[in-house]
């Protein structure tokens, strides 16, 4: 039964990577976005590219991951399809970690992109399997985040503007552009409690040798497993209380 | 499973579900046997999608118990939707995926193995004559053509029980005549159907019994014949006069006998009590006002007839989804 499950999972994450992922204007934007990012960095301070390389991949994991998975819900909400898969024997289980998958996947495919292209031009550690690791700690609990925001609205362009509402506070407070060290204490706090703070903390032990870092490595993937697992539960529970508004 | 729920597809007791007050599905009790075509006719908003909805545990019921195929709904969730097909009123399959691969991705949501998949999506697309258009995406059909696919996708894994809501709903006649002959089709081949339809023409044409639903509550429910047998009190005569002047109407709505008035072209239907002493009173109008009558006939009880009397409904209810009695007034 739970194979079974897991196999619909699949088939709905492929489904979503085929129809909605794999199409010219999102995987442009994807490539499109980390590339920018990083050139407007490297045109700023080319001296300082490799410092900020991490924040740069974390950010991109997390637009990555939660770009189109916070409007996927809704926009098949309003279609009906909601209402297609709801119709078959998948569990509500199978279908937030089939819906997650997908942008999960999304997010690592960037992420690692822009693992790769730093390593190549700014030398920075190629064969770091934690990366991968991390990346993906991070896509999954935000694609999460993602359906967590999906589930909670009814338009897609309130998945857009709720989705917004946390991305955007996690990109300046999570130590993207600036160590952790370098904020405010009570700036500290706060990004104590967002996941996208773990995530970067980590490629900095992974790609900078720990430079900028405050918590030790373990720890930030363990949080990250953490932030997953939280998203994972409270997605499922909201999916299930939430099953006739999805129709 | 008791002996008695083998025999039958859908069962429910005192099915019941509230929205913010408002009961859209009243102690429902309800059976309808293996093999069967049934119709659940009912002006929109009576409670026919929600009834199909609790049936297939797509939204939970406020009070009550459904059963399907000898499951109980809210206990065998997923066991019950592998049994069952639904075709929901609002074509819902993707836009961006093929005919051939919108299949495919509903059969793997029900765990058939590929070859399984691949044969059955093709051996659908042939019986619904789309094997042509295997390749298109969905979004370039038809409404009907999609209407079609989407009763396919409900078919895929073979389901025993087939729900199908307001399957020629916006479609156009040679749509909606193609539809019910494949929906006879279905039935034939052994397929339980359970449909909702606001057209009582459709429901006296396809189904074995019929159950009338009026804000939630199950009012009438027998075979169509059963059903206007049950409105013998309501004669009906069709009257053509060479002037069917406002005047005339007037005279014929002041006549004891005619308890309903309507228009269908030059024709003046009335529904009456008694024949003899209906035709009495319009001749006698008409001679008085010096009309001609050119034809008049009397006409044996429909299932709209006895959809009127039942429901005591405007039959203009049916088609506007407004509620309203004879009088106009809401009941």
């Amino acid at each position: 039964m739970m194979l079974a499950q897991l196999q619909r999972a699949w088939h709905i994450m492929v489904k979503d990577m085929r129809t909605y992922y794999l199409k010219p204007p999102l995987i442009s934007w994807g490539m499109l976005f980390p590339v920018v990012m990083i050139l407007a960095f490297y045109m700023r301070d080319p001296s300082d590219i490799r410092s900020v390389a991490p924040g740069l991949i974390g950010m991109t994991v997390l637009f990555g991951a939660t770009s189109m998975e916070a409007v996927v819900i809704a926009f098949e909400k309003r279609i009906g399809a909601m209402e297609r898969l709801l119709l078959a024997p998948v569990s509500p289980a199978a279908l937030v970690i089939g819906k997650g998958a997908s942008g999960a996947l999304f997010g690592t495919a960037t992420g690692c992109l822009v693992w790769i292209m730093s390593s190549l031009f700014w030398d920075l550690p190629l064969a770091a399997g934690g990366v991968v690791l991390t990346v993906l700690l991070g896509s999954v609990t935000f694609s999460l985040l993602g359906v967590l925001i999906s589930l909670l609205v009814r338009e897609v362009f309130d998945a857009m503007a709720l989705s917004n509402f946390f991305r955007f506070p996690m990109v300046f407070l999570c130590g993207v552009f600036a160590p952790l060290a370098a904020m405010p204490p009570p700036l500290r706090v706060v990004a104590s409690v967002l996941p996208l703070t773990y995530t970067v903390d980590a490629l900095r032990h992974l790609l900078l040798n720990g430079a900028g870092t405050r918590f030790s490595l373990v720890f930030d993937l363990g949080v990250s497993a953490l932030f997953g697992a939280v998203l994972y539960v409270a997605a499922l529970r909201l999916m299930y209380n939430r099953l006739e508004d999805l129709i | 499973m008791p002996e008695e729920d083998s025999l039958l597809a859908i069962r429910t007791q005192n099915l019941t579900r509230n929205y913010d007050g408002l009961c859209a599905v009243d102690h429902l009790n309800l059976a309808v046997n293996r093999g069967e075509l049934f119709g659940f006719l009912g002006p929109n908003g009576a409670g026919k999608t929600t009834t199909i909805r609790l049936l297939a545990g797509l939204i939970r019921p406020t009070d009550g118990r459904a059963f399907v195929d000898g499951l109980e709904v809210s206990h065998k969730l997923l066991q019950v939707k592998a049994r069952i097909g639904v075709v929901p009123e609002r074509s819902n399959l993707y836009n961006e995926l093929n005919l051939r691969d919108n299949l495919i991705f509903v059969a793997k949501l029900y765990g058939l193995s590929r070859g399984q998949r691949e044969a059955r999506a093709d051996e659908l697309l042939g019986e619904f004559g789309l094997a042509g258009r295997a390749g298109s995406p969905f979004a370039s059909l038809s409404r009907g053509l999609k209407r079609r696919l989407t009763i396919a996708a409900a078919l895929v894994h073979r389901p025993s029980i087939l729900f199908l809501d307001e399957p020629t709903a916006g479609l156009d006649v040679p749509s909606a005549r193609n539809l019910r002959a494949v929906i006879r089709t279905l039935h034939a081949s052994g397929v339980t159907i359970f449909l909702t339809t606001h057209l009582i023409a459709e429901a006296e044409r396809l189904c074995g019994r019929v159950g009338i639903i009026v804000k939630g509550k199950l009012i009438a429910l027998d075979t169509p014949a059963a059903l206007c047998a049950q409105g013998q009190g309501q004669r009906a005569i069709n009257l053509v006069t060479s002037l069917p002047t406002d005047t005339l109407l007037s005279a014929l709505k002041q006549s004891a006998e005619i308890t309903r008035l309507s228009r269908a072209g030059d024709t003046l239907c009335l529904s009456v009590r008694s024949v003899d002493s209906a035709v009495r009173d319009v001749v006698g109008i008409t001679q008085q006002l010096g009309i001609t009558i050119e034809a008049l006939r009397t006409v044996n009880p429909s299932l709209e007839d006895a959809f009127v009397q039942l429901t005591g409904l405007d039959v203009e209810a049916l088609q506007t989804g407004k509620m309203l009695d004879n009088a106009g007034r809401k009941p």
